[in-house]
């Protein structure tokens, strides 16, 4: 069992940071993942007077504080017109409407966790960390580093006029993800996300002669395939307890190939919508 | 530490220890009807509200509640035997330990979408675990409330 020695509601970040460089101290997001470890913790950061949790928007970008929970993101229009809904798809299987008042997206990213549905849906947009110490990095840079004890403060996701689909396939309803896919077509590139492979979600490009294909709606059926099984080979997928690396590499090739239909079919749906002319095109 | 919560309506302010958990609080304070079903934040049994939002007790420690307001099943009495006598209508209880959770929730839901689908209700309700009724009593009687409601006589309307 979790146990705890102090319990520190900071006044300032820099409070925050300076208890955090002890190894016996923790920052608390909402506490559902450390809750499952028994660790000692001497000091437990809360950051909740903080005002960080709220996702403000400007004509640029969210800015998301560390503690907004997965149900804000979930329930924000914003959010869900500018990722056309997968953030709302990717957290909507993840527990419950009582888990999700509580876990934060700062522990989610922070914790870069394998199964991650919220990672792999953040990756495929264009996201940025803010983190205390470090500055702003990339979220795909953050994914691929160690983790250190710095806070992370905020998340960034631009405004980047693109179209995304979120697809993933679980054994239970509310179980880990088995496989978690995102697909992005974005102004400045598309990419695939494949997140629970088991580890930690990898994002792969896809090259810009498909891109334009994809986005004037302009591929054949074969076509698609094709470019799902050659994304699907760069995926490497590992065995858990959930299911067999075979089986994984077999659910990427559909789920890819799946997610790769639908945006298709969006493109083909909204003909006339100009990707280099940025202003809000995620309609749905 | 020392914290202040307003626990069903009455402020209750003292000492605790920093890791004590929201649900052992509340059943220090003869709040019996939160229960712990799973401990691993899986099974909805031990919901409450904090500042009017359901969340799971077992997983958030009671220092988090400083300040707030928290509410259980006893001080929503009117409220839960309003709407459980839909859920024992419909025989939907068996062994019955689900079932504060799954009011707790419901009621939760029936504060923030007036007039749920079955998809929301479903959706909404996915934290609640029951082992041995497949749900579809709950469901019954899920739409069975909303229609009396509909005719204007629960008392559950915020
Ligand atoms: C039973 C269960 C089922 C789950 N199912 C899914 C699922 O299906 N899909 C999915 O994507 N996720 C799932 N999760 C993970 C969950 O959604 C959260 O990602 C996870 O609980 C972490 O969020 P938290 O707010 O609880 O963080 P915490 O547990 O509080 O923190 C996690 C780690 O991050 C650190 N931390 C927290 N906030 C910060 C910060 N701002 N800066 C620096 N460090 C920080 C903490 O010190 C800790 O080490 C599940 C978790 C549980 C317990
Ligand atoms: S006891 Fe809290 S979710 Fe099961
Ligand atoms: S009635 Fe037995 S667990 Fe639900």
């Amino acid at each position: 069992m979790l146990k705890i020695r102090e319990y520190v509601k900071v006044k300032t970040l820099e409070e925050a940071y300076e208890l955090n460089q002890k190894r016996s101290n923790r920052i608390l997001g909402g506490m559902l993942w450390m809750k499952m470890s028994d660790a000692q913790i001497q000091t437990a950061i809360d950051l909740s007077g903080l005002g960080l949790d709220q996702i403000e928007e400007n004509e640029e970008e969210f800015s998301i504080g560390c503690m907004v929970t997965l149900r804000q993101l979930e329930e924000h229009e914003g959010l869900a017109k500018w990722s056309s809904g997968i953030i709302r798809e990717s957290v909507k299987d993840i527990v419950g409407v009582q888990f999700r008042n509580l876990a934060t997206i700062g522990g989610s990213l922070f914790g870069r966790f394998g199964f991650s549905d919220v990672l792999t849906a953040f990756l495929a947009l264009d996201t940025y960390v803010e983190l205390f110490k470090g500055g702003l990095v990339t979220l795909k840079e953050f994914a691929e580093r160690e983790r250190d004890n710095d806070i992370l403060v905020r998340v960034i996701v631009k405004k980047t006029p693109g179209r995304q689909v979120y697809l993933t396939h679980r054994n239970t309803k509310t179980d880990f993800p088995v496989l978690a896919v995102a697909i992005a077509a974005e102004r400045d590139g598309a990419r695939v996300v494949v997140g629970a492979r088991p580890l930690r979600a990898m994002c792969v490009n896809v090259d810009d002669a498909w891109k334009e294909k994809l986005e004037h709606a302009d591929c054949t059926p074969e076509e698609l395939r094709e470019l799902a099984g050659e994304l699907a080979e760069q995926v490497p997928t590992g065995s858990n307890m959930r299911a067999s690396a075979a089986y994984r590499k077999h659910l990427a090739n559909v789920l890819i190939r799946r997610g790769l239909f639908e945006l298709h079919d969006r493109f083909a749906a909204d003909t006339g919508v100009d990707m280099d002319k940025g202003g809000q095109q995620n309609a749905d | 530490m020392q914290i202040s919560i307003q626990l069903n309506g009455k402020k209750i302010t003292e000492e605790i220890r920093p890791d004590l958990l929201l649900i052992d609080w509340v059943r220090q304070h003869g709040c019996y009807s939160v229960k712990c079903g799973c401990e691993t934040s899986n099974c909805g049994l031990c919901t409450v509200f904090l500042d009017e939002k359901p969340v799971l007790s077992c997983s958030i420690l009671a220092a988090r509640a400083d300040g707030r307001k928290v509410d259980t099943l006893e001080g929503l009495k009117e409220e839960a035997e309003e709407f459980g006598a839909f859920i024992a209508d419909q025989g939907a209880e068996q062994c019955g330990f689900c079932n504060p959770g799954m009011i707790m929730n419901a009621i939760a839901l029936f504060r923030e979408i007036a007039d749920p689908t079955d998809d929301e209700i479903k959706e909404y309700l996915a934290g609640n675990l029951c082992r041995c009724s497949g749900y579809e009593g709950q469901l019954r009687g899920i739409r069975a409330f909303i229609e009396y409601r509909k005719k204007g006589g629960a008392v559950c309307d915020k």
